[in-house]
């Protein structure tokens, strides 16, 4: 277990440290506008003299260790056009707590109501409750979220009267995204919980609790939902730590001042050093919550070890 | 060994008891029943005394049904799978769809009275003809530049559509290389797990951001940003079906009996592996057109002169807010979600009926 652990997170960091090399230097390739506030005004030895003094005219590998340095102390330049010379850190440390809060916010609703859910159509399977179900799931999991997460908007302020845009100290602004973030969850939980549920039930020693006489109630919860949530637990860690950076769409769609919104907005004004940071969180964090959910599951369910599996998962 | 025998024993013996016990109790009965033709009391022969001989004995009549049953049947795995499929009506409802919606957006622009998706329309003062509501001479209206927005629905669907299948051709071919490399030489498992150990966890939004950020918007770029990710759980899952398959007993018995290689692959891979790229194609539409929105989304996708649905999506965004704008965001939505929905179902429909275990 312990040598498992300690193998997944060496392999995690090899794959953090391609990722931060491939990230530096393909942004290299970007035209040096976007490096300047004011491209258009500079005369070119002005550009030579900014890009000298910025170190960009240094052979790659040279930036590169600058760049890894910089990282191990946490730093991770300047924004340039965004917010001209303000460190990235201290932008992203005002934007993340919005994003976590709504995040944790939907996730929690999603699992409040994704898995009974699930249980419901697992119970009614192939009756009325269970098809209708499996109809939102597939609309969810097959059109992209950008579509509902519109019509949610469109509808939720034409019909329901809610305010349009998102602000901070209006809770009737914080419905309408709530919803939207938990919206996919909700299917994504009750879809996999209904799965796991179904194939765990026709597992032997089901058989045997119901020939035992075990009632069907405490059966589906004491025994079939525990053994079906294991290989859900693999995911709620990923799922936690994604809600630090938020939903692009959502955000953007109700300007939320969360981090979602914020790659949008660097990608749109061409700041290099905010999108090389942004992508760089987003990459880590996933990286992170893969490894945590994976030793998530190994403890909640002492059957499985990845230890000798290898790769084949 | 020992154990396995003495099991066998007392299994025999067990058997035999059974044997000669039931032989006994015929011999009780037969004694019953004479016993009761003779008018004797036995308690037993009551029971059958009064019942005739219909009653007692009936003939096993020859039923065709019954006997198919047991006898040999000719399996045939496409067979088997169409018939599965064609079980599912809903699957079926949205195959008929997607075929019509397939064959629709290919025949469109041959269809008389087409506009071109780019052409502006103006009217007489030499204004653009620009939201001009639904129904009248544009099917689907004009959008806010004066274009019709039929044609655009048509020409950007004709996009995603063409985007999606190359994607998924190019995911299968790559896919299924590696992952017969990765199966079948053993020296390079160690190296491939390795590699997807490490490549796997990258997440592909980043992948596809990054790239569309650096390189040129275009529907090279696009194609080539999804397809660079795509390959990695194709490569993975056709390895797993070689490991799987290649050293089953089957595939040892025809190995043994010399059978061509080119025939093992045909008959016994090839039918789990091609019901794995279908099912991969057909899911590779919805991920693409789900992608070039959010690309598109976020500024990076395709020119607004080269229509496609993440356009079109995009375009109707901003107008949403407008009652009586909607139509420019509701109408390609409806398009997208169908074709999207439809692929979805028809591809997981597929998967479950190409599963040998649903085949009844």
């Amino acid at each position: 277990m312990a040598s498992y652990i300690v193998k997944r997170v060496l392999r995690s960091f090899i794959t953090l440290f391609l990722v931060v090399t491939i990230v530096f230097c393909l942004l290299r390739f970007m035209p040096v506008e976007g490096y300047f506030n004011n491209f258009d005004k500079m005369t070119p030895e002005q550009i030579e003299r900014q890009l000298d003094a910025r170190g960009l005219n240094d052979p790659l590998p040279t930036q590169l260790v600058r760049f890894y340095n910089d990282l191990v102390h946490m730093d991770l330049g300047e924004s340039i056009k965004y917010r001209p010379g303000v460190p990235i850190t201290e932008i992203l440390a005002q934007r993340i707590p919005m994003s976590m809060l709504l995040g944790t916010i939907s996730l929690v609703l999603a699992l409040a109501l994704g898995i009974p859910f699930g249980r419901l159509m697992t119970r009614y399977k192939g009756r009325i409750p269970d098809h209708i179900g499996t109809a939102f799931v597939v609309l969810i999991q097959a059109v992209p979220a950008v579509v509902y997460y519109l019509f949610i908007q469109m509808y939720g302020t034409s019909l329901a009267g809610l305010p349009l845009l998102f602000s901070r100290t209006n809770l009737a602004t914080y419905v309408l995204p709530i919803i939207s973030l938990a919206i996919g969850n909700i299917a994504y939980y009750a879809m996999w919980v209904r799965r796991y549920m179904i194939d765990e039930s026709n597992k032997d020693y089901v058989k045997l609790a119901i020939a035992k006489g075990v009632n069907s109630r405490t059966l589906m919860s004491k025994q079939i939902f525990r053994n079906a949530f294991v290989p859900l637990v693999q995911y709620i860690p990923t799922s936690l730590i994604l809600t630090l950076v938020g939903s692009i769409y959502v955000e953007s769609i109700y300007s939320i001042p969360g981090m979602g919104g914020l790659l949008v907005k660097a990608i749109q004004m061409q700041d290099n050093t905010l999108v090389q940071a942004l992508v760089l969180i987003y990459s880590f964090l996933s990286i992170i919550g893969l490894i945590i959910g994976d030793i998530a599951m190994t403890l909640v369910d002492p059957r499985i070890s990845f230890g000798k599996k290898g790769g084949a998962r | 060994m020992a154990s396995k025998w003495s099991l066998n024993e007392r299994t025999a013996r067990k058997l035999d008891k059974a044997a000669s016990a039931a032989v006994k109790d015929a011999l009780d009965t037969m004694d019953a029943l004479k016993a009761a033709e003779e008018g004797g009391s036995v308690e037993r022969a009551e029971k059958v005394s009064g019942m005739s001989e219909e009653e007692l004995f009936s003939f096993a009549e020859y039923d065709p049904h019954k006997g198919e049953k047991i006898g040999y049947t000719e399996y045939s795995y496409w067979r088997s799978t169409l018939r599965t499929f064609l079980h599912n009506k809903v699957a079926l409802f949205f195959l008929a769809l997607m075929g019509l919606l397939v064959l629709f957006t290919i025949i469109q622009p041959l269809l008389p009275n087409q506009a071109d998706p780019n052409k502006i329309f103006f009217n007489a003062e030499g204004l653009a003809r620009s939201n001009e509501q639904p129904g009248g001479e544009f099917i689907f209206g004009t959008n806010n530049a004066g274009q019709d927005l039929w044609a655009r629905i048509w020409a950007g669907t004709r996009t995603s559509l063409y985007i999606g299948v190359i994607v998924g051709i190019v995911q299968v071919i790559i896919g299924v290389i590696m992952g017969l490399l990765w199966g079948y030489v053993r020296k390079l498992d160690f190296l491939f797990t390795e590699i997807w150990n490490i490549f796997d966890n990258i997440p592909q939004t980043i992948v596809l951001v990054l790239l569309s950020y650096i390189m040129t918007r275009s529907m090279g770029t696009l194609i080539f940003a999804l397809s660079i990710t795509g390959w990695l759980s194709m490569a993975l899952f056709i390895r797993n079906q070689v490991l799987m398959i290649r050293d089953r007993d089957y595939n040892l018995a025809s190995r043994c009996l010399g059978t061509p290689l080119y025939r093992i692959i045909m008959k016994n891979l090839l039918p789990y592996i091609v019901s794995v790229i279908m099912l991969r194609m057909a899911l590779t539409i919805p991920e693409v057109i789900s992608s070039e929105v959010f690309i598109t989304y976020i500024g990076l996708g395709l020119p607004p002169s080269t229509p496609s649905l993440g356009n079109l999506v995009n375009a109707g965004r901003v107008l949403m807010m407008s009652p009586e704008l909607r139509y420019q965001l509701i109408f390609p939505t409806v398009v997208l979600s169908i074709i999207t929905v439809s692929f979805y179902v028809v591809g997981n429909a597929f998967s479950d009926s190409s599963d040998p275990r649903n085949h009844h």
